[in-house]
């Protein structure tokens, strides 16, 4: 499988503080990575990387190289990053959908992006809630305002927004983490069913999570990248010590 | 410690109980073979059911440990490997039960001529001294002396088709002893599977301390670094 992303000796200073130490790993193309950790380990920053969220920040300072289909995307025309972002969506911990009716905040990037072919939006719309997985609960009340989903619906409705503008790559930053069990069943569904069409790297604090469903899981402590490998070898034999303190929960 | 640690501490503690037992089952089998003992190889009978309890114990105990704990990495291979050598260690129990069965089924003192010839007490003692060492292999990590197992079997499996033969010589030799004869048969091919599982329970051993499946490989891959 091709490498969708890959780091190489990325290092990455918040002013004095190291948060990534030469992190270097490849992200193959239609899988889905887990980033696990202690919290401040590094894991968010490193998600972070991928659609230069981390440039928002100030005072912090990048090196090394973070390839997207091979091309640094921190060498990239400042013309171009929100190209960038539209290839790359992001699901954050809480819900967080615009003041705006179920239908506009799943419109909205197509809008924002210049697409006024009402038809065209209409059908955008209705692909991606259904591949959200939530068309059948909102499609009578998509005038609505958002808030009056529930917050596992609205988690939904926030990865149909990002899978509207058809990105690649989907980042999500403990996606679940705020989420009952059942919405949490269905999102950890849904990523499931998203791998076969995107890439997708997750951070969590769920270990089960992870095992349930990443593909790889890298292990990061103190802004190191201890352990990179399948899942399943990081939850029977992982080879470093510290990966097996961290899942056994023997940490520190 | 955590609740996790203390659930696979109890685990571990009832997991030696019951090897602790069926060791010692197996060596008042033989005691009672060689002097004859019947009331020792009744209590060999009656015991077999706390081997069983034991079993029930620890398949109870990884159930538990399973549904509410999801262990994973060294403490899920604890828990497969603990139940697979559970089930190992029933059937020796088994075993040392229908070998003390023959010995009350005995309508006289075995003649200690065929006790030697046939080599059951030594294959007995090898038998005996296998399960203990994966006893003290397991306790104390040694996967070197677990390894030991697949060498050691190799005697019994000798032993074993060395019988027929030799068993019928004795019937030969001592008409009035056939029927002990025959007995003696009996334990040896029961006892020959006493190896077969301290194998098994050697590739649980390394299979929880080293994270090596060794199930179904060739010979040398298993003797490793022995």
């Amino acid at each position: 499988m091709a490498n969708k992303l890959e780091t190489i000796d990325v290092n990455l200073h918040y002013g004095d503080f190291h948060a990534l130490k030469g992190i270097s790993l490849a992200i193959p193309d239609h899988s889905v990575t887990a980033l696990i950790g202690p919290s401040g380990c590094g894991k968010s920053t490193y998600l972070r990387l991928f659609n230069r969220m981390n440039d928002l920040i100030p005072n912090t300072k990048i090196t090394g190289q973070v390839l997207m289909d091979g091309e640094d995307i921190y060498k990239i025309k400042s013309s171009k990053i929100d190209h960038l972002r539209r290839t790359v969506g992001m699901v954050f911990q809480k819900p967080n959908p615009f003041p705006k009716s179920i239908f506009e905040n799943v419109a909205y990037g197509l809008r924002v992006n210049g697409i006024s072919d009402n038809s065209f939006i209409e059908n955008q719309v209705e692909k991606t809630l259904r591949q959200a997985v939530l068309w059948e609960e909102v499609k009578d009340k998509l005038k609505k305002s958002a808030f009056e989903l529930s917050g596992g619906q609205q988690q939904r409705l926030c990865i149909a927004r990002a899978l509207a503008i058809e990105p690649t790559v989907i980042l999500m930053d403990e996606p679940a983490s705020a989420l009952d069990p059942i919405s949490t069943g269905k999102i950890e569904d849904l990523i499931f069913e998203l791998k076969n069409q995107y890439t997708i790297i997750i951070v969590t604090h769920n270990m089960q999570q992870a095992g349930r469903v990443s593909d790889y899981t890298g292990f990061f402590y103190l802004g190191n990248l201890i352990e990179f490998d399948k899942t399943k070898k990081i939850f029977t034999s992982p080879s470093k010590r510290e990966t097996e303190n961290y899942i056994t929960g023997r940490f520190g | 410690m955590t609740h996790l640690d203390s659930e696979l501490r109890i685990l571990k503690s009832d997991i030696l109980e019951m090897w602790r037992l069926v060791v010692l089952q197996l060596e008042k089998g033989k005691e009672a073979l060689t002097n004859f003992d019947r009331d020792l190889a009744e209590e060999v009978v009656e015991n077999e059911k706390r081997v069983n309890s034991y079993e029930l114990k620890i398949d109870k105990d990884c159930e538990n440990i399973f549904a509410l704990f999801q262990p994973v990495a060294t403490d899920l291979r604890l828990v497969l490997a603990s139940l697979k050598i559970s089930n190992n260690l029933e059937r020796v129990g088994d075993i040392a039960a229908s070998v003390a069965d023959f010995v009350l089924d005995a309508e006289q003192d075995f003649n200690k001529e065929i006790l030697e010839r046939t080599k059951i007490l030594e294959m007995y003692s090898i038998a005996n001294e296998m399960l203990a060492d994966t006893l003290e292999a397991f306790d104390n990590e040694d996967t070197r002396l677990a390894r030991t197992m697949f060498k050691r079997d190799k005697i019994l499996d000798k032993i074993d088709e060395a019988a027929l033969d030799l068993v019928y010589e004795c019937i030969i030799t001592y008409p009035e002893q056939a029927r002990n004869s025959l007995l003696v048969m009996s334990m040896i091919r029961k006892l020959e599977r006493v190896g077969d599982m301290s194998k098994n329970i050697a590739e649980e051993i390394i299979f929880y301390f080293e994270a090596k499946v060794l199930k179904h490989k060739k010979k040398k891959q298993k003797e490793g670094d022995e």
